[in-house]
């Protein structure tokens, strides 16, 4: 359905467009001098200023393996997270823990643990879906790298990442 | 006028008049001529004649040819690139040509003032402009006028043919 | 042979091009940049050197540094030529506007003809040829018709800028443009008379004519720069860019800054036109109030100071008018095609002949 659009008549004023075009130069010319003297509110100069200071809690940024206090790593490979993630991003090898070793309960290690930061979408699925609490997003955003290969962290990139998670999942302890 | 500067300009309009004829891409015979039009408007200036040469400028190479080449690039002339040299038509234009210089050397030949070197100028920078002003509007300011009344016929006919028929 | 007329015009041309009109060209895009951002609230590029200054230098790396891509389908020659020709008439014009009153005794013009604004038309004519050159040897589309539209708008243009200062050249009664910046410092700027007998009426009544040329001139520029908001040539949203579509790395820097160089020429002679060229009247109390004229023609070092304060003076209104140019860019939208060519032929056009008229029948019985 075609539809007309009335137009204003416009008095000669209006028509001379002169008025308009000083109104317009002028408020330009007001956002320019606001900037000069200081009074705009500009985006942040990023390397400068940082606002990791601002960050909130919920913030989502790499995810990373934390250990427990006891100073073990909490993933237990149980490849949950591997397969929850949306873009694929997590590869974990498994490898077993010997007998003799002090969490033999535990069974299994990840042997290779990494993610792919070019792939990941920061989503938290891995998080939410760990059993172990062992997989948290912390806060760190600046994720760079010359090469493909530098974008994948590995195992210990991770856990320098997450460093230490006390209590909640306290299940492995010798006690129980 | 300097020969340092006469010759360079002269055989740039000479060349480039070549190439208007001798061009098969009619583009580039459009821009030959401009490049002719600017070397003969470097002559006239070396001749102390500024308003002619920029007229001359100003007039046939910024407005004139622009419109040409405009025509020419809207027309889309690719067939004649491919087209055969007439040989009847080229030896015909050459005699033209030909006869065209004969009939002028003949001339300058016979005209007395031809041989003998030009009076100096009686003030070595004069105000061309001043003075072409001062004869167009006032010795020939009658020629002048109708020309006027003229291109305004000929204006008024182009805006009636132009104009889109009315269905 | 005069060798003194020759080295100094030499010297001259170097000075200018090199020393001044290159580096304005790209101090002009810095400009644009940052004031754009200023005024969209933005900071603009400011990351290389102090407040960004080197940016222009960045930039040329990057431009040179980037591939030269010809098109498999264009008409190479001229896909060539196009950019230098549109660099080219923008630096020459220069030639003509005096920049400065003398240095050193030399006067500071390079070449003072006795046809100087007609030879800025004539040269500024010559403008379009690059571009539609460019839009036709591409051989695609949008820079086709990119090419049509801004020849177009330069001839509708190019009328309205001619007929605009003929009131002017009425009342100083040469073409030369030394001409018109003495009779400004004698007379007064063309748009604001306070110099000489300013209390007398008539030359207010004068004035009149000569805003209305000033606005006429000024569209008219902008119109003929292809400057928003006339840049139909290159209207990104409609045509991709216009005529420049095709081009990259340097071939495309020479187009950009060709629109700069453009814009500081036109800048320049809408400053000698009307704003009194490279005079700046001091006010001066030595026996009584009057204003004192500055140039370069006292003896001694006095004199090469006056000389170069003129040259800064007249660069510093080019300066000014750029930032107007700029201003006027992040204010206005662009006009409709349609609207553009309506507005020169019947707008403009008869107002510019309109002025002429009423500056010569104002002049007709102004007691001299
Ligand atoms: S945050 Fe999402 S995308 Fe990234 S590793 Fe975890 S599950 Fe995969
Ligand atoms: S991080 Fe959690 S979900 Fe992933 S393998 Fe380890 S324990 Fe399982």
């Amino acid at each position: 359905m075609a539809v007309t659009v009335s137009r204003p008549r416009l008095n000669w004023r209006e028509r001379m467009y002169l008025p308009a075009i000083v109104a317009g130069l002028a408020i330009t010319l007001k956002h320019f001098k606001n900037m000069l003297l200081g009074r705009t509110k500009v985006t942040m100069q990023y390397p400068e200023e940082k606002w990791d200071s601002h960050l909130p809690d919920h913030y989502r940024g790499a995810p990373a393996l934390v250990r427990d206090s006891d100073g073990r790593v909490r993933c237990v490979a149980c490849q949950l997270c591997e397969f929850i993630c949306p873009p694929r991003a997590i590869k974990i090898i498994p490898g077993e823990i010997p007998s003799t070793d002090q969490f033999a309960k535990v069974e299994k290690y990840p042997e290779e643990f990494d993610i792919d930061m070019i792939r990941c979408i920061f989503c938290g699925m891995c998080e939410e879906v760990c059993p172990e609490q062992a997989i948290y997003l912390r806060k760190d955003y600046a994720i760079t790298g010359f090469t493909r290969a530098d974008m994948v962290h590995h195992k210990e990139k991770l856990l320098e990442i997450g460093g230490v998670m006390h209590g909640v999942v306290l299940k492995w302890n010798e006690k129980k | 006028m300097s020969p340092l500067l006469f010759w360079p300009f002269a055989l740039l309009m000479l060349m480039f008049g070549v190439a208007v004829v001798i061009n098969r891409n009619p583009v580039a015979s459009a821009l030959s001529l401009v490049v002719s039009f600017l070397g003969l408007a470097a002559l006239f200036m070396s001749l102390d004649a500024y308003f002619i040469g920029i007229i001359q400028v100003l007039v046939y190479a910024g407005a004139v040819m622009v419109l040409f080449l405009f025509i020419i690039m809207l027309l889309d002339l690719r067939a004649e690139e491919g087209r055969q040299v007439n040989w009847l038509a080229l030896i015909g234009g050459i005699a033209v040509a030909l006869a065209l210089l004969a009939q002028i050397l003949y001339v300058i030949h016979n005209l007395k003032s031809a041989h003998q070197a030009f009076p100096p100028l009686a003030r070595s920078t004069f105000d061309d402009v001043r003075n072409v002003g001062l004869l167009l509007f006032g010795s020939y300011n009658l020629p002048f006028q109708i020309i006027g009344v003229l291109v305004l016929v000929a204006t008024i006919g182009v805006v009636l043919l132009s104009r889109r028929e009315p269905r | 042979m005069d060798y003194f007329l020759i080295t100094t015009s030499l010297l001259k041309i170097a000075a200018i091009l090199f020393l001044v009109i290159l580096p304005m060209v790209s101090y002009s895009v810095y400009a644009e940049r940052r004031v754009s951002a200023f005024i969209q609230d933005r900071r603009g590029p400011n990351r290389v050197g102090p407040a960004g200054l080197f940016q222009p230098i960045a930039d040329m790396f990057k431009l040179l540094l980037k591939e030269d891509f010809t098109p498999a389908n264009v008409n190479t020659f001229y896909y060539w030529l196009a950019p230098c020709l549109a660099m080219m008439p923008a630096i020459i014009t220069i030639a003509v506007v005096p920049f400065g009153s003398t240095l050193f005794g030399v006067p500071m013009v390079i070449a003072d003809i006795n046809v100087g604004i007609l030879y800025v038309f004539a040269i500024a004519s010559l403008g379009v040829y690059g571009i539609v050159l460019a839009g036709w040897a591409s051989n695609s589309k949008y820079p086709f018709l990119g090419g049509v539209r801004s020849s177009s708008q330069m001839i509708s243009y190019e009328l309205s800028l001619g007929l605009a200062v003929i009131p002017i050249f009425l009342l100083v009664g040469n073409l030369r443009l030394t001409s018109v910046v003495r009779y400004q410092i004698e007379h007064g700027w063309m748009i604001a008379p306070f110099v000489g007998d300013w209390l007398n009426p008539w030359k207010w009544l004068l004035a009149f004519p000569m805003i209305i040329s000033f606005v006429v001139f000024a569209i008219a520029i902008f119109a003929e720069t292809n400057r928003l908001p006339f840049d139909l040539p290159e209207a990104e949203q409609e045509l991709a860019g216009g005529y420049h579509t095709e081009y990259s790395s340097m071939k495309f820097a020479l187009f950009f800054l060709g629109e700069y160089a453009a814009m500081i020429t036109g800048s320049a002679v809408i400053v000698t036109l009307f704003f009194g060229g490279w005079h700046l009247p001091l006010p001066s109390w030595h026996g009584g109030f009057h204003w004192a004229l500055v140039d370069g023609s006292a003896p001694g070092w006095r004199g090469v100071v006056g000389g170069l304060f003129n040259i800064a003076t007249f660069f510093a209104k080019v300066a000014v008018l750029l930032f107007f140019f700029i201003w006027v860019r992040f204010t206005l939208p662009r006009f409709r095609y349609d609207q553009l060519m309506r507005l020169g032929w019947l707008f403009f056009f008869e107002i510019a002949l309109v002025n002429i008229f009423i500056a010569a029948i104002i002049l007709a019985y102004v007691p001299s």
